[in-house]
């Protein structure tokens, strides 16, 4: 291989190379960003049976000893 | 196919032999990065004009995506700088000085946008900074031109692809359509991206 083409695959190596990174940390905050809407929609999800659960009734707590 | 073509199809420089290769990746990447800062500005515009927020987003994901392709315009050019002059980075090109203070310049960009607390007026701030930055464009591509004592090859002049035979030609416009479509699709991709991450945030401070 001589000098000039160990240059120019290098170019070439560099850019892939790049674009290789840029995925793989793409690839980081997409796996971030469905994290995070996992846990919001946990959060949804349980305020949502919070607001469904019943109420405890008052007398239930004067019957109690 | 780029790629195949500038390696397997085109033939030898006459003066410059196999290393003008390099020029078919770097050429269009310098002008895809161009083409990004120049949409950056556009947005920027677009967002001055119209008091649309939106497109505050949309100039930002284009500027991230023209100094990622600075970066490869810098690191690309810097080899074949080596391989063709002898030396990594010659200061007295203005050229080449001009691409780096283009790119610095957009680099900064980062620094004064997360300098302010988001909101309209870190928009209209980003956006006449992005928009400030698109007079280097010309003067950047002109100097190529202009610069006299000059060593940086000048492909296409007034009299566009005569330095260029026509597979060199077809070559070099395949690999910049496919630098280009490649940038779009990264923007569009980060785009969402930023979009989803700036919608979770409003949904995480509604919930909270």
């Amino acid at each position: 291989m001589t000098s000039a083409e160990k240059y120019v695959t290098a170019a070439y190596l560099v850019v892939l190379a790049v674009l290789l990174a840029y995925l793989v940390i793409y690839a980081f905050k997409l796996s971030r960003l469905e994290r995070e809407a996992a846990e919001l929609a946990e959060l949804a999800r349980r305020r949502r049976e919070a607001e469904r659960a019943p109420e405890p009734e008052p007398d239930a707590e004067e019957v109690a000893p | 196919m780029g790629l195949a073509l500038a390696f397997y199809w085109v033939p030898d420089a006459p003066l410059e032999g196999f290393r003008q290769r390099i020029f078919y990746i770097h050429v269009p990447v310098a002008l895809t990065a161009y083409a990004c800062f120049g949409w950056a500005a556009w947005k920027a515009l677009r967002l001055l004009w119209l008091r649309d927020d939106r497109y505050d987003l949309e100039s930002y994901t284009a500027v991230h995506m023209g100094v990622i392709f600075g970066i490869l315009t810098l690191v690309t050019g810097s080899i074949w700088a080596r391989t063709s002059w002898g030396v990594w980075w010659s200061w007295g090109e203005r050229q080449l000085v001009l691409f780096l203070v283009l790119f610095l310049f957009y680099s900064a960009y980062f620094m004064l946008r997360y300098s302010v607390e988001p909101g309209p007026r870190r928009a209209r701030m980003s956006a006449v900074y992005a928009l400030f930055g698109v007079v280097l464009i010309p003067v950047s591509f002109l100097a190529i031109r202009l610069a006299e004592g000059l060593i940086h090859p000048v492909v296409f002049d007034r009299d566009v692809g005569s330095n260029l035979a026509g597979s060199q030609l077809l070559t070099f416009l395949i690999c910049f359509a496919g630098t280009l479509v490649l940038a779009a699709s990264l923007y569009a991709n980060e785009l969402t991206g930023k979009r989803v991450d700036e919608r979770l945030r409003e949904l995480r401070e509604a919930l909270s």
